[in-house]
């Protein structure tokens, strides 16, 4: 059952699905999941966004109002019938509702019950809102991208919500192995700061043991503010090249690059990289990225070039991934989004089943489930 | 009872990605050996990321490997592989991150493995799946970020395609690896049987993307990146972070005209229609950056927090150790090595029962655990 809305939540339950889980989103009657109205570049498709849709793919909605006793009631015997329960209500929400963990596992021993939250159920922090770049602005991953003349830049893509989500199916499933063994439910709490922090567990591991010295982002190209020279993306005559980590003498000797010859100690391939960098802008431009991408196979130096969607879509590389599947709803045109990333056996795990209309599967879910009351007494 | 108390783990992996996913799997319980070539381990303890060294290892390395035990072996000997394939019987999770063939060649890939324990869950890490042309590439994060498109996302439109500033291909393929062992775990504890589950750097970096990668592949434009304070190429103004008088602040989505007036910034009442926020948002930005110079983020935060407009302070680390919100989370742990030098990391960031999930064991030495290991393998015998 998930409960949830938005991207950390639904993300979450839409792993499980994938992995093969009859996943319910149980939705407020009159708007259901915020994110059926939030649309990127006001796409929709159906009345809901195109967004939502990808979110929320293989699933099925039953509109619940828990306001309503009928309602509430329903609910809470799908609830005792149910593996795993998600939700990312503020903290208190689900227990006015008897829907908190005492109140679930009352009903069923066997539930695993997974909350997000964006700060935990602590501390003064615990009603702020919990919305990917906020979080990315106090956690302090915006000061690890972008250059250093930059001001802090904030990861181009809701990598917190994604990041959070996929803790929460960790959770869930490391609970569901314990109750293959103990038979009982577990609780599984997670929440946007803690992944966020978890997020730059290399970098805080070096900052707590090194003085605190905070990571200081190379002002050349930064891509990474604790690697020297020359890792980073350059701009060559015709396009981009990614150089990743290796010798500064060796990459000069590749390329030709005379000046880099000035820099023989390994040593200050760190403390000098924004000069060393600077050499490589300026050297990089005068070929195309073809060229060097020659030389630098030729030596196995670790290189690459920089793909753009379009580019990316049309390569073969891409291509044998099969990374892009359609998924429908009845009737309708399809839609295209990417399938989950884990190979399972040597087999992709793809889906045609699109995001369900708020409350479609309601019918066939309470027969299947046997929620109307009736027949739950006769049983 | 931790989850996976009980369950035995081999991890062969080095770098970021794998010994990641193992040491999840270390945080819920499961006992890992960290099985690593006797000729310097693991390259990860020595990579010059920083001049740091604590107990003679890079502080990364201690990080992603803390909680594990290290047992040297050389794969090429023959005389040794009697032992591997006894410990390799005994493992419920076997991790790998070779390059496509590698496994193979070693004796350990899953169809060799499988014979030797036909329930055990392989795991592994690749750079760009075993099929295609990219299959023998090297598997390294940023060349796996750009080939995905990521660094297009990242950055200001000005500025060439900007890698993020943290290893998310590895870490998130890691993360990836386990949802995917812990699933067969499950499915093992149901049915009995094993799994092979693999990922990639690219998929887990397509993954990521995916939300505007659905776009993308429904209407065929390209992202623009915001040429002003760019944070997320599909999100209109004022999503972004601004300077202030005296640091930084982060403002998310909110309608155009109210934050005009709650800033008192009447050049921000002329956007009236929603579709401009995203049309014009350059434009927009730019008067806010003008704007918020003026004050500080005090005082900003104090005109819109009232309001429940969705902002945010910009801390850095300094400042973010500094606030209740982190030390009410207790995230902070110290892992002690077996010389008891204590390396201070992060803990699990998932709670199971209400429970945080510390583990005081520090990352081993290479080889410090040979001599237990023979001792119960032998014992066994």
């Amino acid at each position: 059952m998930d409960f949830s809305q938005y991207l950390a939540g639904p993300s979450a339950a839409l792993r499980l699905a994938d992995l093969g889980a009859r996943v319910i989103k149980v939705e407020n009657p009159k708007t259901g999941d915020n994110s059926r109205h939030l649309s990127l570049k006001n796409m929709f498709s159906d009345g809901d966004s195109v967004n939502f849709q990808a979110i929320n793919r293989e699933k099925e909605s039953f509109a619940a109002d828990l306001k309503n006793p009928h309602d509430l009631q329903m609910v809470k015997r799908l609830v005792a019938q149910a593996d795993v329960l998600v939700e990312n209500f503020r903290p208190g929400v689900m227990k006015k509702f008897g829907l908190d963990w005492e109140g679930t596992s009352a009903l069923n021993t066997r539930l695993v019950y997974a909350t997000v939250t964006g700060y935990g159920t602590e501390g003064p922090w615990r009603s702020k809102p919990g919305q990917d770049l906020l979080v990315q602005s106090l956690s302090g991953l915006a000061y690890m991208n972008g250059n250093g003349d930059q001001p802090p830049t904030p990861f181009g893509i809701s990598i917190v919500d994604t990041f959070t989500g996929t803790h929460l199916t960790e959770g869930v499933l490391a609970c569901l192995v314990r109750r293959a063994k103990t038979g009982r439910g577990g609780r599984v709490e997670v929440s946007l700061l803690e992944s966020a922090l978890y997020l730059q567990l290399e970098g805080l591991t070096t900052y707590f043991n090194g003085n605190h010295q905070l990571p200081i982002r190379s002002k050349v190209n930064n891509a990474h503010p604790y690697v020297g020279a020359p890792y980073g993306i350059y701009e060559t005559k015709d396009g981009y090249i990614a150089i990743s980590m290796g010798s500064v003498l060796e990459v000069g000797k590749i390329l030709s690059c005379e000046a880099l010859q000035a820099y023989p100690d390994p040593d200050s391939w760190f403390p000098q990289r924004d000069e060393i960098k600077q050499i490589l802008c300026e050297h990089l431009r005068t070929r195309t990225t073809g060229e060097w991408l020659a030389l630098l196979d030729q030596a196995h130096y670790w290189s690459s070039e920089v793909l753009d969607w379009k580019q990316m879509s049309e390569s073969d590389g891409f291509q044998a991934l099969h990374f892009v599947q359609d998924i429908h709803r009845c009737g309708n045109t399809p839609l295209y989004t990417t399938r989950c990333p884990i190979h399972y056996n040597g087999e992709l795990l793809r889906t045609q089943k699109g995001a369900p209309r708020l409350g479609e599967d309601g019918e066939k879910i309470i027969a299947d489930f046997q929620l109307d009351g009736k027949e739950a007494e006769e049983r | 009872m931790k989850p996976l108390e009980g369950y035995l783990v081999l991890d062969f992996c080095q770098y970021l990605s794998g010994p990641y996913a193992a040491l999840r799997l270390a945080d819920f319980g499961a006992h890992v050996w960290k099985v690593e070539n006797p000729e310097g381990g693991d390259l990860y303890r020595s990579l010059n990321i920083s001049n740091l060294r604590i107990d003679g290892d890079q502080p990364i390395f201690h990080a992603a490997n803390r909680g594990k035990e290290s047992l040297a072996v050389d794969l090429k000997d023959a005389a040794q592989r009697p032992m591997l394939e006894k410990l390799i019987g005994k493992a419920d999770v076997m991790l790998v991150n070779y390059r496509p063939g590698v496994a193979k060649r070693l004796g350990l890939d899953y169809e060799t493995v499988r014979a030797l324990n036909p329930g055990i869950v392989y795991g592994s890490i690749s750079g760009y799946g075993a099929e295609g042309p990219w299959a023998s590439r090297s598997g390294q994060d940023l060349l796996a970020q750009s080939v995905s498109g990521l660094p297009f996302l990242n950055g200001n439109q000005n500025q060439p395609p900007l890698p993020m500033g943290v290893g998310v291909t590895d870490i998130v393929s890691g993360e990836q690896l386990v949802q995917g062992v812990l699933s067969g775990l499950y499915r093992k504890a149901v049915s009995g049987e094993g799994a092979c589950v693999e990922v990639s750097l690219l998929e887990a970096a397509l993954d990521i993307q995916f939300e505007g990668l659905t776009a993308f592949l429904n209407d065929g434009e390209l992202p623009v990146r915001s040429a002003v304070h760019n944070a997320n190429p599909y999100i209109g103004a004022p999503y972004g972070i601004y300077s202030t008088k005296n640091g930084y602040l982060a403002i998310a989505m909110t309608p155009i005209p109210g934050l005009g007036e709650l800033l008192d910034c009447p050049a921000l009442l002329a956007y009236q229609d929603s579709a401009s926020w995203s049309d014009k948002r350059d434009e927009i930005k730019a008067i806010l950056v003008g704007h918020l110079l003026g004050e500080t983020t005090e005082h900003w935060l104090s005109l819109l927090e009232p309001a429940d407009i969705w902002c945010a302070n910009v801390q850095n680390w300094d400042q973010l150790l500094q606030t209740e919100g982190y030390r009410v989370l207790g995230m902070e742990q110290d892992a002690i090595t077996g010389n008891g030098v204590p390396v201070r990391t992060l803990r699990c960031p998932i709670r199971i029962d209400g429970e945080r999930y510390y583990n005081a064991k520090g990352a081993p030495k290479l080889g410090e655990h040979d001599a237990v290991y023979l001792d119960q393998v032998l014992r066994q015998e």
